[in-house]
């Protein structure tokens, strides 16, 4: 077996799973990828880019006459590059708790549905309402109707980490 | 308050940073989530057709049968008693009237409180059939019997494709694929009616196989076929097919629940199966098949074909014609199997093992030749039960919501008026009419995972083999890079392996793979017969086959056959495959499967020595 700490490995290593990632919406074998699905993408593969941070990469990846797909050729070196020098670094979850502690002005401890709403919804790069409704469905306890934000924060990055 | 200005300018500043945030992990969440139910996806169709592509294995089974047979003929008793098996027909055959009289001769009990039909139909027998199927009531053999009979006369005179218009300004409603899935159809009947002069409707196929109400589906569809006979209509789809039936459920499900008339149920259905027509067309402008179209078709051509030679009664002979090529049953292949695909050309369907992919050149070269706008085709499981494709020209239309899993898929139907605009109504059968949470949505990963796994534990020996091959100084650790290479080309299916590895196998603190960490969570279910693991092993992963070929020995359905079938079987099968095998080992297996020592053995009973329980189940089990 190579080394496995060698630069080599290292970037075939990353070649792969980018390849692995992008066959999975590869519908057509042929190669290419709806650029809608460009953002899914990036994400499954570790990253947390902004809306506006994917605004760029997809122009970057788009042909000269946007044909609504991008080829891998093309995907392959600029998402190596994005792994390779670790940009769009992933969200602790310490730094996910403070963004919700700092939303709960009061200190309550936790977060109404409404409160909550209106900072994703307005607020940042705001959630569409489909958006909003699906996160809801997960973070609000049924019975008290609230937003306990410390417990659905570890609940969420639990269940990213499996 | 008592915030200064700046607090508060401040706290904005901070409340953007911190949604900006939140809304960036939260996508990201999302998209990982959006990934694992897209490979989640990958694997059931690879499995599903692996599985039907295996159909050509059995296939090319039965021609070294009939090979061994011709040149050897007669050569070893096995053979000979194999050939004359699926060579001779069962039932009688019986003059059309001798077989009416019969039905009408056999006695109901009065302790029988189901439908009671009489002949012809009439509004009264089909609501009587809904409200007894609601209840989970079964209709009694002989009703089945005379229904089936009926609609084989009814078909008989019916066109291979059937030319529909929407003159009376009716919307006609166009389903997809039930599989047996009761539930589904009732939902479809309560939203849109039941089939009538004003309501009609076109099934595109695949009524049965893989749910547990195949016979109640087509019960009722059969019963509203012969009720309005002009408003409904039933194009035959790749399961209306006996060989189909055997793997995927249908033949069991009918034994099950009709121990008496059964087999002989199952031999009309042979023949309505194969009557059912090929093709619908609304108003010379929309074409509707099951599977799809191909460079090969012909509509004219078409029409003249004798649909009703694609069947298997003389199952061998099936596989004969298979291989002899022969243009027009060709075209009824396409019909049934074909896929639509995004890039032009058409090229022959590996994933299914029959028919073909056809791109957008193909639908627009066959849409013009016949002055037809739109193609309506099934098949094909969508997650919105619906899909459009070749620039609008294709539509798949797809009605068994939760096909694969509890919240897998939506289903649909399509509806069209005389101005031949789609209208495309969607539903899903759940337990509870809760919404369905991000979790739950996404929660059909599990059974797929377990599939694959199951598919990994099938093909052990071999992956160890070569897992091996990679581990030379005997770690038990392998790259990933070597493991997925090695599962890849063991078990030839196309899937995101790198991406799945993180659900099947574990690291080491090396950071490589332990290979053996993919069995770890499958063992046997019962305890088995005395047999080495590799032998276990290769009748783990051949058991559909076997079950396959065992019930087309069964001629009579018992469940039962002699000990020398079993041995003579097991050997012919073995050889074609080329695994080696020990007489003696399996003449003890058969013996000790043997358990009242009569000569015969109960072939279920012994299948199910070969399946295999999650171990994470079983402790879900024990606990819960």
């Amino acid at each position: 077996m190579a080394d496995k700490y060698s630069a080599d490995t290292i970037i075939t290593e990353t070649q792969k799973r980018i390849s692995n990632a992008f066959d999975v919406f590869d519908h057509e074998s042929n190669k290419t990828v709806d650029v809608r699905e460009i953002g899914t993408i990036i994400r499954s593969l570790g990253c947390f880019p902004s809306e506006a941070d994917l605004h760029d990469i997809i122009a970057e990846l788009e042909e000269e006459e946007p044909t609504g797909f991008v080829r891998y050729e093309k995907f392959l070196p600029t998402m190596t590059k994005i792994l390779l020098e670790r940009k769009f670094r992933p969200i602790t979850e310490d730094l996910l708790l403070q963004a919700f502690e700092v939303l709960d002005q009061q200190k309550k401890g936790h977060l109404e549905p409404e409160e909550l709403t209106k900072y994703l919804t307005q607020e940042g790069e705001p959630f569409t309402q489909e958006e909003m409704d699906e996160m809801l469905s997960a973070a609000v306890d049924p019975d008290k109707n609230v937003i306990l934000y410390k417990d659905f924060v570890s609940m969420m990055t639990f269940d990213d980490t499996r | 308050r008592g915030c200064s200005r700046s607090t508060r300018v401040l706290f904005h500043e901070y409340s953007i940073k911190a949604a900006i945030l939140i809304q960036r992990w939260y996508r990201r969440y999302v998209a990982r989530l959006e990934m694992r139910r897209r490979y989640t996806w990958n694997i059931f169709q690879s499995i599903e057709y692996a599985g039907e592509q295996d159909q050509l294995q059995l296939s090319s089974f039965f021609s070294f049968m009939l090979d061994n047979f011709t040149h050897m003929n007669g050569n070893g008793p096995g053979n000979k008693y194999l050939i004359s098996h699926l060579l001779d027909s069962v039932v009688d055959p019986l003059t059309e009237e001798v077989r009416q009289l019969k039905y009408e001769q056999i006695v109901v009990p009065e302790s029988y409180c189901g439908p009671r039909l009489s002949f012809p139909l009439s509004v009264t027998d089909t609501n009587a059939l809904l409200s007894a199927f609601k209840e989970e009531q079964t209709l009694h053999g002989k009703y089945v019997l005379q229904l089936l009979y009926e609609t084989k006369k009814f078909l008989k005179q019916m066109p291979n494709i059937i030319y529909l218009s929407t003159s009376y300004a009716k919307e006609i409603t166009i389903c997809g694929d039930l599989h047996g899935r009761l539930d589904d159809l009732l939902l479809i009947f309560y939203k849109n009616g039941l089939p009538s002069a004003e309501n009609p409707y076109i099934f595109n196929g695949d009524f049965v196989d893989r749910g547990k109400k195949s016979t109640e589906i087509i019960i009722i569809l059969f019963a509203f076929l012969l009720l309005y006979p002009d408003h409904m209509h039933l194009n035959r789809g790749n399961h209306e097919d006996h060989i189909m039936n055997l793997r995927y459920g249908f033949t069991r499900e009918v034994m099950q629940k009709y121990k008496t008339h059964g087999r002989e149920m199952l031999q009309l259905l042979q023949d309505v199966f194969s009557l059912l027509p090929l093709a619908t067309v609304i108003d010379n402008k929309v074409l509707i098949v099951h599977g799809g179209i191909s460079d090969k078709i012909d509509l004219d051509f078409l029409s003249t074909v004798e649909r009703h030679k694609y069947k298997y009664n003389k199952m061998l002979f099936k596989y004969v014609l298979f291989h002899m090529v022969i243009i027009c049953l060709i075209q009824v292949v396409d019909i049934l199997w074909s896929d639509p695909k995004n890039q032009s050309g058409c090229s022959p369907n590996s994933f299914r093992g029959g028919g073909c992919y056809f791109g957008p050149d193909v639908t627009q070269a066959l849409l013009q030749k016949h002055g037809l706008c739109l193609l309506i085709r099934s098949h094909e499981c969508k997650q919105e039960g619906y899909e459009l494709c070749h620039n609008g020209q294709v539509i798949t239309i797809f009605s068994a919501s939760n096909y694969y899993e509890e919240g897998s898929n939506r289903g649909a139907y399509v509806k069209l008026g005389p101005e031949l605009v789609p209208r495309f109504f969607q539903y899903q059968v759940s337990r509870s009419t809760r919404k369905l949470t991000l979790h739950q949505r996404y929660s059909t990963e599990g059974s797929a995972l377990r599939a694959l796994k199951e598919k990994l534990y099938g093909h052990r020996s071999d992956l160890m083999a070569a897992f091996q091959q990679y581990d030379i100084d005997n770690t038990g650790r392998i790259s990933t890079s070597e493991w997925t290479q090695v599962v890849e080309s063991v078990l030839r299916l196309d899937l995101p392996w790198r991406t799945l590895r993180p659900r099947l196998a574990r690291l080491g603190a090396d950071g490589n793979v332990e290979y053996e960490s993919c069995f770890e969570d499958i063992s046997p279910g019962e305890p088995i017969p005395p047999v080495t693991p590799n032998l276990a092993e290769t009748l783990y992963r051949y058991r559909t086959d076997l079950e396959i070929i065992f019930n087309i020995i069964d001629k009579d359905h018992s469940g039962q056959i002699s000990i020398e079938e079993f041995r003579q079987t097991w050997k012919l099968f073995s050889s074609h495959l080329g695994v080696a095998v020990n007489d003696q080992t399996i003449d003890d297996m058969a013996r000790s499967i043997d358990f009242n020592k009569d000569g015969s053995i109960d072939f279920n009973e012994f299948l199910e020595a070969f399946r295999v329980v999650h171990k994470l189940d079983v402790k879900e089990q024990q606990q819960g």
